[in-house]
C-alpha cells in the first residue's frame, strides 16, 4: 500500500460507508424504512427554500466554532471549553444588549456593541481556561469541562433570576428584545441574517491564512507538534497557547453572539445547543484541514436541520443526525488510524 | 550453541538495507558487528530478534533452521535484545519491570523473582536496587538491569545494539565483565557497535557491514587501519588540533549554585574567552547536565552570578530567550524531543529560526535559504523532508544549521552521541568554524577521547563537586578517567592553588 492521495481516497470512502451502513442497519432495526428516513432528512435539509435557509441559519454557528478550534487543536490543546465559552459570548451579549436597548443609538450600533461584548465574554472564559492549564496545571480538558458547567449555572441563574421575565421566570429564557433590535434578515419571513453570514465565512478565511500563510500559524503548528523543541527554537510557548485560546474564544463569543441577536433575540438555557462539541467533532473529522471544515460544516448542519421533522413524520427521534455523526467520526478515524498502522508496518517501524 | 544467518536480505522500499548477509558464529563467542550508522546493522539485529521478517534468507541454530516470528518467539528461543534505549517501564519498580514479561502464572512469585534478581546481580556484581523506580536509574543502571531480566528469561543469545552510547566508563567496564563472563560461560554475545575502539578490547571476531553488505570479518586481534578502511571504504583522518587565542569574555561565573532534587552543585568559578572550547566531563548525573542548562537559563541557578559578555552582565533570573537574544544557543542531546519539531519539514524549521520580517510566509525565500543551508551543511535531505524522516547525523547537521549566525556561545550537549565517525568530524569542523570566529563553546560529553581531541580546557565533575579548568594538554585518557571517578581530586586543588 502506498501513502497516497488515492489510498486516501479509498479510506475516507469506505468510512462513510460503513458510518452509513451502521446507521441504516439501526434505523432498520428500529422497525423503520431507512430510504423513507434518508430521503425525509434530506427533504428536510434542501426541501424548500426555507428549510435550506434554516441549514445556512445552523451553518454560522459551526463554522464560527469550527474556526475558532483550529487554532487551539492546530497548539496541541483541546478546548473542550468551547460550549462554556459559546454560553459567555452569549451572556455577554445579552447583557450589551439590555444595556443599549432603552438608548437612544442606533439599532445597528446596538447589534454591533452586542457582538463586540460577546466576543469580550468568549475571550475572557477561553483565557480563563488558558490561565488554569498554563499558571495553574490544570488540564485543558478538565479545566474546560468544569468552566462549561459553571457557565451553564450561570446562565441558568440570570434567566432565573436577575434577568428573569416579568412575573414568572421561565425555561423559554429572557423577555426578547424589541423587534427594531433584531438582526436584519433577507427577509421579513426569513431568518436567514445575511451580517452573520458574513462574519462567519470571515472566520473560516481568517482561520485559512493564519493557519496557512503566517509565520503565526507555523509557530502555532511547531508548539503543537513539540512545544520544548519549538521554546529552544525561540518561540513563546505559553503565549501562544494563551493566544490561540483567545482566538478560538473570540470565535466561539460571535457564535453565542449571533445566537442571541440573530436567532432567539433573547438568552435561552440551552443557548449553546451543542454546537461546541460537534464543532470539535468536525475539526477532527476534516484532520484539522480549514480548507474542508466549511463544506463539512455545511453538511453536518444539514443533518442537523433535515432530522428535525424525523419525530413528526417517521416517530424516529432526531438524534438520528447525531448518531449519522457520530458513526462518521468514529469510522473516519479508526479508518486513519487503521491506514497509519498499514504504512508503518511496511516501513518495517512496527 | 552454533549460530548461523543465511542469507539474509531485507528491503525498505528503494533501499536494500540488507543484502544476503551470512555469518555463522561460534558458541561462547564475543561476536563485533561493526559498520556506520545505516550500515544495516540494526536491521539485521532486529531480523534476529523478531521485530521484523526478513524479505528472504534463514536462521539456523546447531545447523537445525528456526523460525522468529516475534520478539516473544525469540526470547522463547533464548534470544534476547537489548536496545540502544532499553525497552523497559520508567514508573514501575525495578522488581516489577524484572518480572514483566515472564510467561505463565497468573499472579506472579515476587519472593522467589526478589531471590534471584539478587543472585543474578550479585553474580554480576551489579548494584541495583529492586525497590527503585526504574526512572530514578542511570541509562547504564536499566542497561544492567534488562540484561539481568533477559538472563533471567532463559536467554542462550544476547544481542547489545550500541550499549556503550550514554554510559560512565566505570558502568562500561562493569559491562564488557559481564559480557565476558557470559561468552566463558559458553553464550553468544553479539556486540553492536560503531566504536572500533570497543569492539577491539571486548570482541573476539568482528564482522563489517558497510551499505547493508557484509564487507569482511576478522578475528581478534585486529587490524585497526583494515577495519576502518571497510567501514568506510577509506580511511578517515582527525583534523588537526588548532588552539585559536582567547577573546574577550563570554561567559563568568562567580561561586555559581545549583540545586535538583538528588544534587547540589556549589562553588562554581568559571570565566570563558571568545573561540574557546571548553569540555565537560563527568559520570552521567554527576551534575554537569544542570550546570550546562544553567548556563543557558534552561535552569535556574540556586546561587552565585551568572553573568555574559565583557562587561559581565548578571543573568540570573533570565529565560533562555532572555539568553538567545544575547547570542547563546542551546543544543540538546535528544535531537527529536527537544530541538526539532517532529512534522514540520526543514524549510519550515528555517522558516522559524530565522528573523521573519512581515506576517506571511514568503515560501519563495524560504525554499532558497532553505536549499543554500541544505547545501552548506550537507545535509541528507531536501527542503520538505520532515526532520523525523532524516537520520541521526543529519539531524544533527540540521541543529546546527539552525544556529543564529552571530552565535557568541554555544552549549552542547553531547555533540556527537549515535554519530559515526565521519559525521563526528563533519560536526566538529563546523564547530570549529565558528570557535574560528569567535564563538566559545561549552559542551557535554561521556566520550573522553572526544573531550581530549577537541577542547581547550577541561572541566570535570564528579558527584556535585566541581574541578578547576584544567589545561587539555596536561590530561591524557587514564588521568581524566580517574578524576571523573573521583581519584586524583586532591592534587589537582593543590596545583590549582600554586
Amino acid at each position: 500500500m502506498r501513502d497516497s492521495k488515492s489510498t486516501r481516497l479509498v479510506f475516507g470512502a469506505g468510512s462513510v460507508v460503513l458510518a452509513l451502513a451502521l446507521t441504516t442497519a439501526i434505523i432498520a432495526l428500529t422497525g423503520n424504512d431507512p430510504i423513507a428516513a434518508y430521503r425525509n432528512i434530506a427533504q428536510g435539509a434542501a426541501g424548500s427554500p426555507n428549510v435550506a435557509a434554516n441549514v445556512v441559519v445552523s451553518w454560522v454557528p459551526l463554522l464560527l466554532v469550527v474556526s475558532g478550534v483550529l487554532f487551539t487543536f492546530t497548539v496541541g490543546l483541546w478546548n473542550i471549553g468551547i460550549e462554556g465559552q459559546i454560553t459567555l459570548g452569549a451572556i455577554f451579549a445579552t447583557w450589551a444588549m439590555r444595556l443599549l436597548q432603552d438608548s437612544a443609538m442606533a439599532p445597528g450600533w446596538v447589534i454591533a456593541a452586542s457582538i463586540a461584548a460577546g466576543i469580550l465574554g468568549g475571550v475572557l472564559w477561553a483565557l480563563l481556561a488558558g490561565a488554569l492549564k498554563t499558571f495553574g496545571g490544570v488540564n485543558e480538558i478538565f479545566g474546560g469541562l468544569g468552566l462549561n458547567f459553571v457557565a451553564t449555572a450561570l446562565n441558568l441563574w440570570l434567566i432565573f433570576g436577575p434577568w428573569k421575565r416579568p412575573g414568572v421566570a421561565s425555561m423559554s429564557g429572557t423577555l426578547p428584545f424589541a423587534e427594531r433590535l433584531w438582526m436584519p434578515t433577507v427577509s421579513p419571513q426569513s431568518r436567514l441574517a445575511p451580517v452573520p453570514l458574513g462574519l462567519a465565512l470571515a472566520a473560516i478565511a481568517i482561520a485559512f491564512t493564519l493557519l496557512k500563510g503566517t509565520y503565526f500559524g507555523l509557530r502555532l503548528k511547531a508548539v503543537g507538534r513539540n512545544p520544548t523543541s519549538a521554546y529552544r527554537l525561540g518561540i513563546p510557548t505559553w503565549q501562544h497557547m494563551m493566544l490561540s485560546f483567545a482566538l478560538c474564544g473570540a470565535f466561539a463569543g460571535v457564535a453565542g453572539a449571533v445566537q442571541v441577536t440573530s436567532v432567539y433575540h433573547r438568552l435561552i438555557p440551552s443557548i449553546s445547543s451543542g454546537y461546541g462539541y460537534t464543532g470539535l467533532m468536525v475539526a477532527m473529522l476534516v484532520n484539522f484541514s480549514p480548507a474542508a471544515a466549511a463544506p463539512v460544516a455545511l453538511f453536518f448542519a444539514a443533518l442537523n436541520v433535515g432530522a428535525i421533522q424525523l419525530p413528526i413524520v417517521l416517530k424516529l427521534d432526531s438524534s438520528l443526525a447525531g448518531v449519522i455523526q457520530g458513526f462518521l467520526v468514529l469510522f473516519v478515524l479508526v479508518g486513519n488510524g487503521i491506514r497509519t498502522r498499514l504504512l508503518a508496518r511496511r516501513k518495517g517501524a512496527l | 550453541m552454533n549460530i548461523e544467518l543465511r542469507g539474509i536480505s531485507k528491503r525498505f522500499g528503494a533501499v536494500l538495507a540488507n543484502d544476503a548477509i551470512s555469518l555463522a558464529v561460534p558458541p561462547a563467542t564475543i561476536q563485533g558487528i561493526l559498520g556506520e550508522n545505516g550500515a544495516g546493522k540494526s536491521t539485521l539485529m532486529k531480523v534476529f530478534s523478531g521485530f521484523i521478517q526478513p524479505d528472504s534468507g534463514q536462521i539456523l541454530f546447531d545447523g537445525e533452521p528456526i523460525h522468529i516470528a516475534s520478539p516473544a518467539d525469540a526470547i522463547r528461543l533464548g534470544i534476547g535484545m537489548l536496545h540502544q534505549d532499553p525497552l523497559d517501564f520508567p514508573p514501575f519498580q525495578v522488581i516489577d519491570d524484572f518480572l514483566l514479561g515472564r510467561p505463565g502464572g497468573l499472579i506472579p512469585d515476587r519472593k522467589r523473582a526478589l531471590r534471584e534478581f539478587r543472585e543474578l546481580s550479585a553474580r554480576f556484581d551489579f548494584s541495583l536496587s529492586p525497590e527503585a523506580r526504574v526512572a530514578s536509574l542511570t541509562v547504564g543502571e536499566r542497561q544492567q538491569l534488562e540484561i539481568l531480566r533477559l538472563l533471567w528469561l532463559g536467554a542462550k543469545v544476547l544481542i547489545l545494539d550500541e550499549p556503550t552510547t550514554g554510559i560512565s566508563q566505570a558502568q562500561k567496564e562493569k559491562l564488557f565483565a559481564a559480557l565476558r563472563r557470559l561468552a566463558a560461560e559458553g553464550m553468544t554475545v553479539f556486540f553492536v557497535s560503531h566504536k572500533l575502539e570497543d569492539v577491539r578490547s571486548l570482541c573476539g571476531r568482528a564482522a563489517v557491514l558497510r551499505q547493508g553488505a557484509l564487507v569482511g570479518a576478522m578475528e581478534a586481534p585486529f587490524d585497526d587501519e583494515r577495519l576502518v578502511r571497510m567501514m568506510f571504504g577509506k580511511e578517515v583522518p582527525l583534523a588537526e588540533k588548532t588552539r585559536p587565542a582567547p577573546g574577550k569574555k563570554v561567559l563568568t561565573i562567580k561561586t555559581g549554585a545549583i540545586d535538583s532534587l538528588r544534587l547540589r552543585v556549589k562553588d562554581v568559578n568559571l570565566e570563558v574567552r571568545a573561540g574557546e572550547t571548553i569540555g565537560i566531563a563527568g559520570m552521567e548525573g554527576s551534575g554537569q547536565d544542570l550546570f550546562l542548562r544553567a548556563c543557558g537559563g534552561l535552569v535556574e541557578p540556586a546561587g552565585g552570578q551568572f553573568c555574559l559578555d565583557e562587561d559581565e552582565r548578571p543573568m540570573n533570573g533570565s529565560t533562555y530567550h532572555d539568553y538567545m537574544r544575547s547570542g547563546v544557543t542551546y543544543l540538546p542531546a535528544a535531537r527529536l524531543e527537544k530541538g526539532l519539531v517532529p512534522g514540520l519539514s526543514l524549510s519550515e524549521h528555517y522558516a522559524l529560526a530565522g528573523k521573519p520580517r512581515g506576517v506571511f510566509i514568503d515560501r519563495a525565500e524560504a525554499q532558497a535559504r532553505s536549499a543554500d543551508l541544505i547545501a552548506s551543511y550537507n545535509i541528507k535531505g531536501r527542503p520538505d523532508s520532515a526532520v523525523e524522516s532524516l537520520s541521526g547525523g543529519n539531524q544533527q547537521r540540521a541543529l546546527l544549521s539552525l544556529l543564529p549566525s552571530a552565535s557568541s556561545l554555544i552549549l552542547v550537549e553531547h555533540p556527537t552521541r549515535g554519530l559515526d565517525i565521519e559525521s563526528t568530524i563533519y560536526i566538529w569542523g563546523k564547530l570549529k568554524e565558528r570557535c574560528a570566529a569567535g564563538t566559545a563553546i561549552l559542551f557535554i560529553s561521556s566520550d573522553l577521547d572526544e573531550i581530549l581531541q577537541y577542547s581547550d580546557k577541561v572541566l570535570v565533575f564528579f558527584a556535585g563537586k566541581v574541578s578547576p579548568l584544567i589545561d587539555t594538554e596536561s590530561l591524557n585518557v587514564q588521568k581524566l578517567g580517574e578524576l571523573i571517578g573521583g581519584i586524583g581530586w586532591e592534587t589537582l586543588k593543590e596545583a590549582a592553588r600554586a
